[in-house]
């Protein structure tokens, strides 16, 4: 551990909380990937899940709750070297970033989004969360909660994301190939990230999960779009993590027809000729 | 100076046909203003051009006519009393209008002959150019490059045949601008911005900002700029935050709805210190208010949008020149202070043409801030006696760059210290002092012997202008006027050394409540003594105020 450049802080989360797991994986991956941190920005919402870009030696970017994403993207878009991360929860990224995170599937930037899904809104102390289920009691949902919970893989597949995977962070080795693989993938990536909160949801807990969760194995091939939805509507008695669906895309930087012609936007040079020509397309 | 209304309904072609005059009357050596009063709609309703042109600067547009080129009867019935006595009133025979002044050429059976019903606007170009005195070759250039190829001879006939149908009325005026610029100002806004080196430009549409994104869309390949259309405005002023902090710079655009939802994020980039520019082209409200129509009633509102106290600047532009030169100079000021600067423009501006002089690129060039030393622990947020701290960008050193929503210390990092608080509280505050020490005093002109003093912000300056200087010709009194292009912070000194020689001091705006002389109070103890508002979404024009100051305040 000591000997990883993405090492930091002292945290600020619960003991036993999941956060603790995904934070280390996350800083293994990027060892592992020989990144340095200078390459690296984390961005981050607001959330317990939100302050992990607090929590590692790399440029970080902690903006609002919810917006995340536009940061992100907007980041990698700016400078296409950086290898952009947002770190985030389920409320920050499906609740106040929903619109967000439909729509940057569809834009498709090389970004990586991992969320911290522990099925609660923890930092507020405990209200549903689009993902928690039916029927679930909170200081809110004082009689359960009645709203059907969002599915993000099955969402994530129709609106067109080319890398779809879910991990738990009680199997850390797991979680850590399927960021890697995350990271690499070209185009828009997302990993919901299974994480008992043990504060607040006393119904997901490590053992709720330790008895559902099993690893994908060759037998499924992640690239048929209509058996992978199938596979993400598994959600239940069993839960399968691993890559659900992927598929080779381009990127929003292979589409965009300023950025894949020459160098990252950040290295181009003003050009006042350029304007001079718009404008005598005035006189 | 002549004033010419070319009206109809939406989908009628009064934007091509006002289009090719005002560009073959700025051939014609002409300043130029123009005016579009549209309706939020497709086809139908009402909707018309208004092009005001003369030898000498024109500022505004009037509401006094010289001619009416009319395509439906509602024109003439709306318009014909602003119509002066020696104008035109220009339609198709078929139009029943009985107005003395009434020329009627046989338009659209003119245009059968010809071959295409369309052609007709180029009929009414000729018989236009015919009328002020002009020389027909003049449009022929011009129609060159706004027809397309194979309808080009036959609008070249039209208007020969236009030309033939009417006798001359007006003299041709000698003017000298042919070699000026005729732009609008969401143009020269965004001509100042990529002078400026903008890099990326995030929005959502909404009416009367969208322009600026298809103007810069439609360079973007050319000039490398990156326009990104969000999926709403909350996303579109992230992005632009984000682009910004990884090191381009960076511009956002919108409407006053638009800029309610962009609220908390100008805030982030208060709080992280983040350079951005944000323009806010004002419509009237609240909620949808009228689309396409003006107002200046979003000040109160951006000078204090955001929870929280942070240092910010806003800068409203007045005419087309300001439009280009102080986007570039918002970019540089963000940049320089790392705060969130607010361009207010309106749809007046934003949506008229007006001649200006052509602009000087060196002077709206980017000035980047100077990269700061990387010696020992770096401190994105150190604490400076300017209280702007150096800035790394991610990624182009090997130092980490942290920045944060919430309070944090010098390194970036959160805190709850009340310490740190405090000291960084003061830090980012003092960067407005600072800035304050290179604000732009308001533009002042008239008498300088005045008695009354008129104020305005923004795009009525032009009716402002005119208003004092008619108002001095007239001999009811003597006037001047301070208008504001920085507002926020407020400019004081020339305000205080003026006011203190005036005996009235009248606001002019266009709005309901008087917000800059709410703002003016606020800032100096200083109550104006009347108000000129205007709020039905129409612009103020020179000879409105005048007849306002005369009925209700000289009395
Ligand atoms: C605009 C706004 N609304 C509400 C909040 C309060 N808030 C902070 S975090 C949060 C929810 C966090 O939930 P999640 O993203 O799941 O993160 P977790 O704490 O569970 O990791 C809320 C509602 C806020 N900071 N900003
Ligand atoms: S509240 Fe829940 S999610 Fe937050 S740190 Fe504690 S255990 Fe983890
Ligand atoms: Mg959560």
């Amino acid at each position: 551990m000591s000997t990883n450049t993405f090492s930091t802080y002292e945290t600020a989360w619960c003991p036993g909380c999941g956060n603790f797991s995904i934070i280390d994986c996350l800083k293994t991956a990027l060892d592992e990937l020989n990144l340095d941190p200078h390459e690296v920005l984390m961005v981050g919402g607001i959330g317990q899940a939100a302050k992990t870009p607090q929590y590692i030696n790399a440029n970080a970017f902690c903006g609002l709750h919810g917006r995340s994403l536009p940061a992100a993207v907007a980041s990698k878009i700016a400078n296409e070297k950086l290898t952009v991360i947002v770190d985030t929860g389920d409320g920050d990224s499906y609740g106040e970033g929903g619109n967000h995170f439909i729509h940057n599937i569809r834009r498709n930037v090389n970004i990586t989004h991992f969320v911290h899904d522990n099925q609660i809104y923890g930092l507020t102390k405990g209200q549903a969360s689009p993902t928690s289920g039916e029927g679930f009691v909170t200081g809110v949902q004082v009689n359960g909660n009645i709203n059907t919970p969002l599915n993000p893989m099955l969402i994530s597949i129709a609106a067109g994301a080319g890398f779809v995977a879910r991990a738990y962070c009680g199997n850390k080795e797991h979680l850590i190939s399927v960021m890697k693989q995350a990271i690499e993938y070209n185009g828009y990536a997302i990993v919901d990230i299974l994480q008992p909160c043990v504060s607040f949801n006393k119904v997901n807990t490590y053992a709720y999960y330790s008895q559902r969760v099993y690893e994908l194995d060759d037998s499924y091939q992640p690239f048929d779009k209509v058996a992978a939805m199938q596979k993400a509507m598994e959600f239940g008695d069993r839960i399968p993590i691993g890559v659900i669906y992927q598929e080779p895309k381009p990127s929003y930087h292979q589409k965009n027809t300023v950025l894949k012609s020459g160098k990252p936007l950040i290295d181009r040079p003003d050009d006042s000729s350029i304007v001079n020509k718009f404008m005598e397309e005035f006189i | 100076m002549y004033n010419l209304l070319i009206g109809g309904a939406a989908g009628q072609g009064i934007e091509t046909t006002a289009t090719i005059l005002r560009k073959a009357l700025k051939k014609s050596g002409y300043h130029i203003f123009t005016v579009e009063d549209v309706m939020s709609r497709v086809r139908g309703g009402h909707n018309f051009s208004l092009i005001r042109f003369g030898s000498e600067d024109v500022l505004s547009h009037s509401n006094k006519l010289d001619g009416i080129i009319a395509l439906n009867d509602e024109t003439i019935e709306l318009h014909k009393d602003e119509l002066n006595k020696n104008g035109f009133i220009l339609c198709d025979s078929t139009l029943s209008s009985n107005d003395p002044r009434t020329i009627k050429v046989d338009m659209n059976e003119m245009a059968k002959e010809i071959g295409n019903p369309k052609v007709s606007g180029s009929i009414a170009v000729g018989a236009v150019l015919k009328l002020f005195g002009e020389k027909i070759e003049l449009a022929g250039d011009v129609l060159k490059d706004n027809v397309k190829d194979q309808y080009l001879e036959m609008n070249i006939k039209a208007m020969e045949k236009g030309f033939q149908a009417v006798e001359g009325r007006f003299p041709h005026l000698e003017g000298n601008v042919s070699l000026s610029l005729m732009i609008n100002g969401n143009q020269a806004l965004s001509l100042g911005a990529m002078a400026s080196g903008l890099k990326f430009y995030a929005a959502y549409p909404m009416s009367p900002s969208t322009s600026i994104m298809e103007y810069l869309a439609s360079k973007s390949d050319e000039a490398g700029i990156v326009v990104e259309q969000a999926e709403d405005e909350i996303a579109a002023i992230n992005m632009a935050i984000g682009a910004s902090f990884a090191g381009v710079r960076s511009m956002t655009g919108t409407s006053g709805g638009g800029f309610s939802l962009m609220v908390e994020a100008l805030g982030l980039a208060g709080m992280a210190e983040i350079p951005l520019v944000v323009v806010d082209v004002q419509r009237p409200g609240p909620a949808t208010g009228f689309p396409t129509r003006t107002e200046q009633s979003d000040l109160k509102f951006v000078v204090s949008a955001s929870q929280g106290e942070f240092p910010r600047m806003v800068i409203a532009l007045r005419n087309h020149t300001d439009a280009f030169y102080q986007t570039a100079r918002a970019l540089n000021l963000a940049e320089k202070y790392q705060i969130p600067v607010i361009i207010l423009s309106d749809q007046y501006l934003s949506d008229s043409h007006s001649t200006v002089e052509p602009y000087d690129l060196k002077k709206a060039a980017a000035i980047y801030a100077v990269k700061p030393e990387e010696k020992g622990e770096y401190l994105r947020y150190k604490y400076t006696e300017d209280g702007i701290s150096p800035r790394l960008i991610p990624g182009k050193t090997n130092n980490i760059v942290a920045i944060d929503s919430d309070e944090h210390d010098e390194r970036g990092w959160i805190t709850e210290s009340s310490e740190v608080r405090i000291k960084m509280m003061d830090k980012r505050m003092r960067k407005l002092e600072k800035l304050k020490l290179e604000l732009q005093e308001p533009e002042f002109f008239g008498d300088e012997a005045f008695k009354t003093l008129l104020v305005g912000w923004g795009s009525t300056e032009g009716p402002i202008k005119e208003a004092v200087e008619s108002l001095n010709r007239m001999g009811k009194g003597k006037f001047a006027a301070l208008v504001f292009g920085d507002i926020y912070p407020l400019p004081q000194k020339l305000l205080r050394e003026k006011l203190a020689l005036a005996e009235r001091l009248i606001n002019v705006e266009q709005n309901a409540t008087g917000q800059l002389a709410d703002l003016i109070r606020e800032q100096t103890g200083i109550s104006c003594d009347s108000n000129i508002l205007k709020y039905d979404g129409r612009q103020i024009s020179g000879e409105e105020i005048t007849e306002r100051i005369l009925k209700e305040v000289q009395r």
